[in-house]
């Protein structure tokens, strides 16, 4: 594959660095414009293996709402997102829920734990 | 509940609740929180996804589970909540009057408040879109809340104005929801929130973005049927020729945000023009003695942190006051001043006295964004008291620099800090 020069933006914290990176492929040469190392990591995985956090909901019987959020505890692959909330749209959970109480473990067996974003009161407490 | 309090905080965001902890931390026995909403958190409630957090605690929180660390640590300090209730009126004598389903109609007096109210979205009216009147145009932040806490969505093809954070992060969760997002129009040559969110919830999801596009019309009887989009030129004049009809049956408004300031104008508190919010001091004490305030309710935040950051000074600085009355500075308080490229700065005053207890973080925006290495720089009429690099300066990300204890001499003898945002 021949060398090429691309612009990414590093989406690891808020500062959102423009980053000019130099790569063969899968292979990275030369990274420039990065605030900290954290951007290195980043540009790496996103060359081999991109992944994001996931927040969505799903289903609560009982609660406060009719819905808790719920998230990746770390970044998941980003080719199978939407495998992964298809698979959270069939979930139902009981109220009340507890804050990192885990939703769908090892998700798609990634090893990945999906789990609820905050405490979710049963509607009678 | 009790009729008097020294600290009343009015709205239980991040900058509420940071507020309350810190007076109660701070010494204040006596701390309420009065919310509207049927339960402690704010809009972070609504923000589901992830990005919170990041410089208090260095991890990666989803906004509810950011605002829930907060609410649990209210909840072991014996802080009093009134919830459901919805605060009518304050004085400048820091009388309250609340009303809620449960209490009824409450008077309470405070030794100080902290006002929290958080921001509102602008709407429809006040960007004025001709066109016909039908259903399916909503803001952004509404859309959110159907979405991530009451579970129904505002549509099935959706186009959206603005490029702000929460439009971008809205096309992102509607198209997990099963949605067409047809794509993001934007009036501004540049994007007005955060890179990242570009990256991650359009460019991941190939949503087109245009920029320097905004909504001509919106066609439709009943409900949207469509928007018209067009080019602008750089007086937001429409080029003609470029005009493109869009299908969709949902326009989303993210068009800004404005700081929610009602409550604050009765008592008497005055607003600077350019952020819409009160002017504050460095302890983020309002003109009026003994009121505060704190979050979106002073400028609009881009990122939760600096918002918590400012709740804790100014739970902080309104315990002092409940307990010990207002403070006579030695030394008059230093106006801060928004000089070359810089919109506003937060905030207007600042006691150098109290350089020796903390850093003072001035926060500003740019007006024009600068995609090369910046100085960030506080000067004296020609006196350079302090700068910082940047490696650029965008106007949706909110900049700042420190004043530290070495900057104290110079501080304590200028006559205004006026901060300007150049190239290197
Ligand atoms: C719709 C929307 C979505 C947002 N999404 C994001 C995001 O995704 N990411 C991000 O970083 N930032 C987001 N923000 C910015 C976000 O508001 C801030 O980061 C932060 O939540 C502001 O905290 P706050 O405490 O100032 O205000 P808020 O969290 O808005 O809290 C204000 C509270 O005051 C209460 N209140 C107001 N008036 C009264 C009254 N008269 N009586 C009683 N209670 C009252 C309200 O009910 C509310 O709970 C969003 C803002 C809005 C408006
Ligand atoms: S390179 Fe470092 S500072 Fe820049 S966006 Fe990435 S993590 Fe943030």
């Amino acid at each position: 594959m021949p060398e090429t020069t691309d612009e990414m933006i590093c989406i690891t914290c808020p500062v959102g660095c423009t980053l000019q990176v130099t790569h063969n492929g899968e292979t990275l040469l030369h990274v420039d414009g990065n605030t900290c190392s954290r951007g290195l990591g980043y540009v790496e995985r996103e060359l081999t293996d991109p992944r994001r956090m996931v927040a969505t909901t799903v289903r609560v019987r009982g609660g406060l709402h009719p819905l808790v959020p719920v998230c990746t505890v770390e970044p998941f692959p980003k080719p199978r997102i939407f495998e992964l909330l298809g698979a959270l749209r069939h979930i139902e959970i009981e109220a009340p829920v507890k804050m990192n109480q885990v939703v769908l473990e090892d998700a798609l067996g990634t090893g990945v734990d999906v789990v609820a974003s905050r405490d979710m009161p049963g509607t009678g407490s | 509940m009790k009729e008097h309090y020294d600290v009343v905080v009015i709205g239980s965001g991040p900058g509420g609740l940071a507020a309350a902890l810190a007076a109660k931390r701070a010494g204040a026995d006596d701390v309420l929180i009065i919310e509207r909403d049927q339960e402690l958190g704010g809009i972070l409630l609504q923000c589901i996804h992830n990005g919170f957090g990041v410089e208090i605690f260095g991890e990666d929180l989803p906004g509810p589970s950011y605002a829930q660390r907060f609410i649990n640590e209210v909840h072991d300090l014996g802080i009093e909540t009134l919830l459901d209730a919805m605060v009518l009126e304050i004085t400048r004598e820091r009388t309250i009057y609340a009303t809620s389903a449960q209490t009824g109609f409450s008077k309470l007096q405070a030794k100080a408040i902290v006002l929290a109210m958080g921001c509102r979205e602008r709407t429809r009216a006040q960007i004025r879109i001709p066109g016909m009147r039908p259903s399916g145009v909503y803001t952004a932040g509404t859309a959110q809340r159907w979405v991530n806490v009451e579970g129904y969505m505002p549509g099935k093809q959706i186009v959206i104005l603005g490029s702000g954070d929460i439009g971008m992060i809205m096309a992102r969760r509607l198209t997990f929801e099963g949605a067409k997002v047809e794509r993001v129009l934007e009036v501004m040559p540049y994007l007005s929130g955060l890179s990242r969110n570009y990256v991650q919830c359009l460019l991941d999801f190939d949503i087109p973005l245009q920029l320097r596009h905004t909504v001509k019309r919106i066609i439709g009887r009943e409900r949207v049927e469509a928007v018209e989009a067009v080019a602008v030129d750089e007086q937001w004049i429409p080029v003609p020729g470029t005009e493109a009809i869009i299908p969709c049956d949902t326009l989303l408004l993210s068009v800004g945000l404005i700081p929610e300031n009602e409550l604050s104008q009765q008592a008497g508190v005055r607003l600077d023009p350019v952020t819409g919010g009160p002017f504050v001091d460095e302890g983020y004490h309002t003109n009026i003695p003994g009121i505060f305030a704190a979050g979106n309710v002073v400028h609009v935040y881009d990122l939760v942190d600096w918002v918590t950051e400012a709740g804790f000074a100014a739970g902080e600085s309104a315990a002092r006051y409940a307990m010990c009355g207002a403070e006579t500075a030695r030394i008059p308080p230093i106006p801060t001043t928004a000089g070359e490229n810089v919109r506003y700065v937060v905030p207007h005053l600042v006691n150098p006295e109290r350089l020796s207890q903390a850093e003072v973080r001035l926060q500003m925006r740019v007006r024009q964004p600068l995609e090369q290495p910046v100085w960030i720089q506080v000067h004296d009429r020609e006196t350079l008291v302090t700068r910082r690099a940047a490696r650029y300066a965008r106007p949706g990300e909110m900049v700042n620099v420190t004043l530290r204890e070495r900057d104290y001499d110079k501080v304590r003898q200028s006559k205004e800090l006026r901060v300007s945002i150049v190239p290197h």
